[in-house]
């Protein structure tokens, strides 16, 4: 099944765009950020394929010079079930990434808490705002440079 | 309330006191502010094989308007540390409050940037009760203890003048119950 | 419903009042604006601290907000701080109602990266563990429920039930919930025959039980009336949404991770998968009690196939040894102290696994750079995703419908706020 995932996008969109790689039978592919909308949307639609339930959508800090955050998205086939998981990289002076709420809806609410645990950004969504922490929070706590004690007085407490 | 006020202090009044006391500390209605796994052992506490309402606390009012103890059931977190001191401020005097679990009283297993470490930070506690989650019997002996507190006329948050007697002493050390 | 210049200049004029701080200012019909209800973190019927902004017309719903992050621990932060090891106990806080499966879940994932697998022994009683989970946090659903449209009475006897099953797992770990049972390799020590015959007195008593409480309210006409026809979602709008577990059962899609992609020793049993149309409360409820007499299938099963042997694997650098071999021989001490001090070291690599929770599914994705704590953990809780789909379910419903739709979509905070 992998094989076949493999080679119809490698028909669809071209050889050397899409890396693909595989650990304890699962395939992971890397997509550019500029196409992850197509080619999520036909991962969706594929007959053959039919990735239609978006399981898991993340960020993950990398903390490297360049393309510091990654956003990586685990998808699930009801009908064929089985599994795969695609990733993009981002960098972190420019933290953008097109939306993916026009092909899952699940994802809305995902996407809204990796923009508050990392800070990358999702253009098109409906509604990103922080869903975690309280709105005047000015840090994003999942970065490798934010500590796990937190920032003293981030967050103001009630008087006793 | 402040019954010193109105008759001044005499023998009747204590024992009127004393009285008032027992009927307070045989009727407790506490409001559980239920947050996480603790708010289970609570209802465990509440249901039918730890039962509480032998005890006196027959009704678990949700609203805080009708009930004198606060349970604080769970890990308390910057966001719900608002609201949970809302609450406090809407209960009536005499009220009392139990740190129910090791993440109410000193912030538990999570050390971690969005929870308070100890709700003794905003509010003032009457009895800590530790364990994760602590048995519904280590729950009824704290709510024992808390009887005896009531008889004496001790609390620490709620107005001075409350009919009691004893002068609040917030210098007193809190009873740690073991878990 | 008025159109958007209307709105737009109606609400203009209330913001206008209140700048100029005009106290008269009049609407043509004083019934036509409508309310935002906050039914607060604290609240009896919210299961836990979650937060609903209600906009109504009347009674009737016609949007909904619901706010999460009351109960936000940091656990994927911790998780990163912490050895595989010390994070089994952060997993039993995640859904606190089943903890035992979120231990098997965890433990799972970890030995998928690590490429070992669990003795044929430790591998049936997980399987025991995660049923008996299941039936205790489809119990408190029941209750719940039923305590929530009215029914006290049902809340009592769930309750009862759910003693007996506490004193199975103290039997068994040690502690009534909350019990970090399970190890990377196995589990902590093995079920004496003593626990065995409380585990097949109980389950053999249960159905009767749970035919008690059915008879209270499969015919109740308050109970159908409260739970029939509400809060319907599609079969495509659930999918879309991500709905998992009894969600998505109901609604007339036949998934369960333990036939589709079967872990553990499930592709040897026999048990059905509950399915009903409807998509409405009631499919709900009869999705989640059909799921109760079919683990309770499960377990006698397992319980006439359990093999004998040992339950934890023999994997020197990766698993934690015995205490006496700890305490007599030079290796295993030596490895002991690495294992504990340094963590269990994966390979560099990402997986992500999941299983079959009583809410949904629970999945684990780890991302591992070679040391003993992993660089990134991802708990994908299916209580925060199937939260995404209660305004669907809400809208054009009545207010009083609110309580019953929560607590038939049976959200756990401790799990959606991580």
């Amino acid at each position: 099944m992998n094989n076949l995932v493999v080679k119809k996008l490698n028909a669809r969109f071209g050889e050397s765009k899409i890396e693909s790689s595989e650990f304890r039978g699962e395939l992971t592919l890397i997509v550019p950020k500029e196409s992850i909308v197509e080619v999520c949307r036909f991962l969706k639609e594929e007959d053959e394929l039919k990735f239609d339930l978006l399981a898991d959508l993340c960020g993950i800090d990398m903390y490297t010079p360049v393309k510091r955050f990654g956003v990586i998205y685990n998808l699930y086939s009801l009908k064929n079930k089985h599994r795969i998981r695609l990733k993009t990289f981002v960098e972190e002076e420019e933290p953008k990434l097109p939306t993916v709420t026009s092909v899952w809806g699940t994802a809305d609410w995902h996407e809204r808490e990796t923009f508050d645990m990392f800070g990358i950004l999702f253009e098109g969504h409906p509604d990103l705002r922080r869903v975690y922490m309280p709105e005047e929070f000015e840090y994003h706590p999942l970065r490798k440079d934010f500590p796990l004690m937190g920032v003293p007085g981030s967050i103001p407490l009630p008087k006793k | 309330m402040g019954l010193e006020h109105a008759l001044g202090e005499s023998i009747l009044t204590t024992k009127l006191d004393a009285a008032i006391n027992w009927c307070r500390k045989n009727s407790l209605w506490p409001m559980p502010m239920g947050i996480s796994c603790c708010a289970i052992e609570m209802m465990a506490f509440a249901g039918p094989r730890f039962d509480v309402s032998r005890f006196g606390s027959e009704v678990f009012r949700f609203s805080p308007r009708q009930s004198d103890v606060m349970i604080v059931a769970g890990t308390t977190t910057y966001k719900m540390a608002k609201v949970v001191r809302k609450i406090y401020d809407q209960m009536p005097d005499p009220k009392w409050v139990i740190a129910m679990g090791v993440c109410t009283s000193s912030g538990g297993m999570y050390r971690t940037y969005s929870v308070v470490q100890g709700i003794d930070q905003f509010l003032p506690v009457d009895l800590y009760v530790s364990g994760c989650p602590p048995r519904p019997d280590n729950l009824i002996n704290a709510l024992m203890k808390l009887q005896e507190m009531v008889q004496k006329g001790e609390s620490k948050g709620g107005s001075p003048n409350y009919a009691g007697g004893a002068k609040p002493d917030k210098r007193q050390p809190l009873p740690v119950v073991a878990g | 419903m008025e159109t958007h210049t209307e709105e737009v200049s109606r609400k203009s004029k209330i913001l206008q009042a209140l700048e100029d701080q005009n106290t008269n200012v009049t609407f043509d019909d004083p019934l036509e604006n409508d309310m935002v209800l906050n039914m607060g973190p604290q609240h009896p019927a919210t299961h836990g601290v979650l937060r609903l902004l209600i906009r109504l017309d009347g009674e009737t719903v016609i949007g909904c907000v619901p706010e999460v992050g009351y109960l936000h621990r940091g656990y994927e932060k911790l998780a990163e701080n912490c050895t595989y090891h010390e994070f089994i106990p952060h997993t039993d806080r995640l859904d606190y109602l089943s903890p035992m499966n979120n231990n098997t879940a965890y433990v799972m994932a970890v030995e998928k990266l690590l490429g070992i697998e669990a003795p044929p022994r430790a591998q049936y009683v997980r399987v025991l563990i995660s049923e008996l989970a299941r039936i205790s946090s489809h119990l408190m659903f029941l209750g719940s429920l039923a305590m929530d449209v009215g029914a006290l009475t049902v809340w009592m006897w769930s309750f009862r039930e759910r003693e007996k099953e506490y004193d199975i797992f103290e039997n068994i770990a040690g502690a009534r919930f909350t019990t970090s049972y399970t190890r990377i390799g196995g589990l902590a020590q093995d079920v004496t025959p003593e626990t065995l015959a409380m585990v097949k007195k109980f389950i053999d008593e249960f159905p009767a039980k749970l035919e008690e409480c059915e008879k209270l309210l499969n015919k109740n006409r308050i109970f159908v009336g409260r739970t029939d026809g509400i809060g319907v979602i599609s079969r495509e709008r659930a999918i879309d949404l991500g709905l998992t577990g009894p969600g998505l059962r109901a609604c007339g899609v036949k998934h369960d991770l333990r036939r589709a992609n079967p872990y553990l020793v499930y592709s040897d049993l026999d048990f059905d998968i509950p399915v009903y149309e409807g998509g409405d409360a009631l499919a709900r409820y009869y999705v989640r009690m059909d799921e109760m007499k079919e683990s309770a299938k499960i377990v006698h099963q397992v319980m006439e196939k359990m093999p004998v042997g040992d339950v934890h694997a023999f994997k020197p650098k990766k698993v934690l040894p015995r205490k006496e071999r700890v305490y007599t021989k030079m290796e295993e001490l030596i490895h002991d102290f690495m294992l504990v001090n340094l963590g269990v070291e994966p390979p560099v690599g990402e997986i992500y696994s999941a299983v079959e929770a009583p809410k949904g599914e629970l999945g684990f994705y780890i991302y591992s750079n070679g040391e003993g704590y992993p660089w990134r953990l991802k708990i994908r809780s299916p209580s925060f995703v199937n939260l995404q789909s209660l305004p669907t379910m809400m809208m054009g419903g009545m207010v009083s419908d609110v309580v019953a739709i929560i607590g038939s979509l049976d959200p756990v905070m401790g799990e959606a706020d991580k």
